[in-house]
């Protein structure tokens, strides 16, 4: 390991001067959340020095806000604490079971959202989940705070929109209204504590008869990123959600789908199981909505 | 390189030491302040042989800059035990067989701390789900479930 320091800004001001102290001076920093794949990539992949920022004494970043309107989740959050918010569960439990997917118990207590959607990998399960609920990240930047959809976010494997000098503060979700429910799936070949072949994460809207009036679609391990399917939305919208629906909405994950061929999976097999996986969680998430 | 100072509570008591910004917190543990009870496995987070409590909560140590413990309440392995002698959960571990080479012991022994305290009565499913963050390579992980049940059941009639 080459010569490292550590901040653990108290503020979003103290954080964001502290990343460009850094860059001014040529170095590199890392935000730290939970640190579940920095630590692990820092002994492994990249051993570089590098300026640790903490953003866990920040408090925007460790706050959970359920607004009549809108829902914010801290970037700092660890996965077990969303887990045991009941009614952010009841709310978003597509968006809280990716979250509760990644790792073990030990993982959970440190894991965050944030931190899944920065690392970039193109498995993360929280990806097409964050997606699939119209996340906004917030970020900020020394020019003031930015907005942008979570699907904007991930440029490709393991890098992302953030700058040098920037952060992510947090997410803002809107706040799931009427008959409205999200689900996320994914598929790995053990039951715990493995990288996601291939995922899919659906919210959708039913209307009092039961009919699909808005819906969004995302599929994550099948592409350099996570990607919004709206074909496959469009295929839920307006109707039932029923066997037709899934089918069409199944069939144009799979045809979105770009999947490689590696130790999880082959090109075809990622190809047919995301479309599975896509009309499972779309039967859910109409399931969930329609109980409420 | 400067050192940084670390202020925590470790096991009740308040503890100061001195560490490298990189270095984790399982480091720092058994280099720096010898409490060697806590086990290094992969250093990647996979075998949990060195889960420790993090204000209530189980985490890897090697999974946590040893800074980030400042201002925690931590508790290892060390802490299980009191002066009357073995937590009932050790003592369970022993009279079910549920180790043999030890290395993993301690991890599960924490793990299984931090699940009592949460639910004091899991089922089997819930146990093994909890356990899947920690490795066994010598029991097959049978006699560690029933130790985990038997400790439930002791906890529950000591209560």
């Amino acid at each position: 390991m080459g010569e490292c320091a550590y901040a653990a800004p108290a503020t979003i001001a103290e954080a964001l001067t502290a990343l460009s102290n850094a860059a001014n001076a040529g170095k590199r920093s890392q935000l730290l959340a939970g640190g579940t794949d920095v630590l692990v990539q820092m002994r492994s992949i990249d051993r570089g020095p590098r300026i640790f920022v903490d953003v866990k004494r920040i408090a925007e970043a460790n706050q959970l806000d359920i607004g009549s309107d809108e829902i914010f989740i801290g970037a700092a959050l660890a996965s077990a604490v969303l887990n045991e918010n009941a009614p952010l569960k009841a709310l978003l439990p597509g968006l809280v079971e990716a979250a509760d997917l990644i790792g073990s118990t030990q993982i959970q207590s440190r894991a965050t959202i944030g931190g899944n959607l920065c690392n970039s990998s193109p498995a993360g399960d929280t990806i097409p989940a964050l997606i699939a609920c119209g996340a906004i990240c917030e970020i900020a930047s020394p020019g003031g705070n930015k907005s942008v959809p979570a699907e904007d976010f991930v440029t490709g494997v393991g890098t992302n929109i953030l700058q040098a000098d920037e952060f992510l503060i947090g997410f803002r979700i809107p706040r799931p209204k009427g008959k409205t429910s999200d689900a996320y799936l994914r598929f790995i070949p053990r039951t715990e504590m493995d990288i996601a072949v291939c995922g899919a994460g659906v919210a959708l809207t039913l209307d009092d008869s039961g009919a699909c009036v808005a819906a969004k679609v995302a599929i994550g391990a099948v592409a350099v990123t996570a990607l919004p399917v709206p074909d496959a939305a469009a295929a839920l919208i307006g109707t039932r959600v029923d066997d037709a629906a899934l089918a069409a909405a199944s069939a144009a994950s799979s045809a979105l789908a770009r999947p490689i061929t590696d130790k999880r999976g082959t090109v075809e097999y990622r190809k047919k199981v995301v479309g599975v996986l896509t009309k499972r969680a779309a039967a859910l998430a109409r399931d969930r909505a329609a109980a409420l | 390189m400067s050192k940084l100072h670390v202020s925590t509570t470790i096991n009740g008591d308040a503890t100061e030491f001195l560490c490298e910004p990189h270095q984790s917190l399982l480091e720092a543990l058994r280099e720096t302040l010898g409490l060697t009870g806590t086990k290094e496995g992969c250093a990647t987070g996979d075998c949990g042989a060195c889960s420790v409590l993090v204000d209530g909560r189980l985490v890897c140590a090697c999974l946590m800059l040893a800074v980030e413990a400042q201002d925690v309440e931590l508790t290892t392995i060390e802490g299980i035990a009191n002066a009357d002698g073995l937590h009932v959960i050790q003592r369970k571990y022993l009279e079910h067989a549920a180790l043999q080479c030890g290395i993993c012991t301690p991890g599960f022994i924490v793990a299984t701390k931090a699940l009592l305290d949460k639910n004091p009565n899991p089922d089997e499913t819930t146990i093994r789900y909890w356990l899947a963050g920690n490795l066994c390579r010598c029991t097959g992980y049978d006699k560690i479930v029933r130790a985990v049940q038997a400790s439930a059941e002791a906890l529950a009639y000591e209560a």
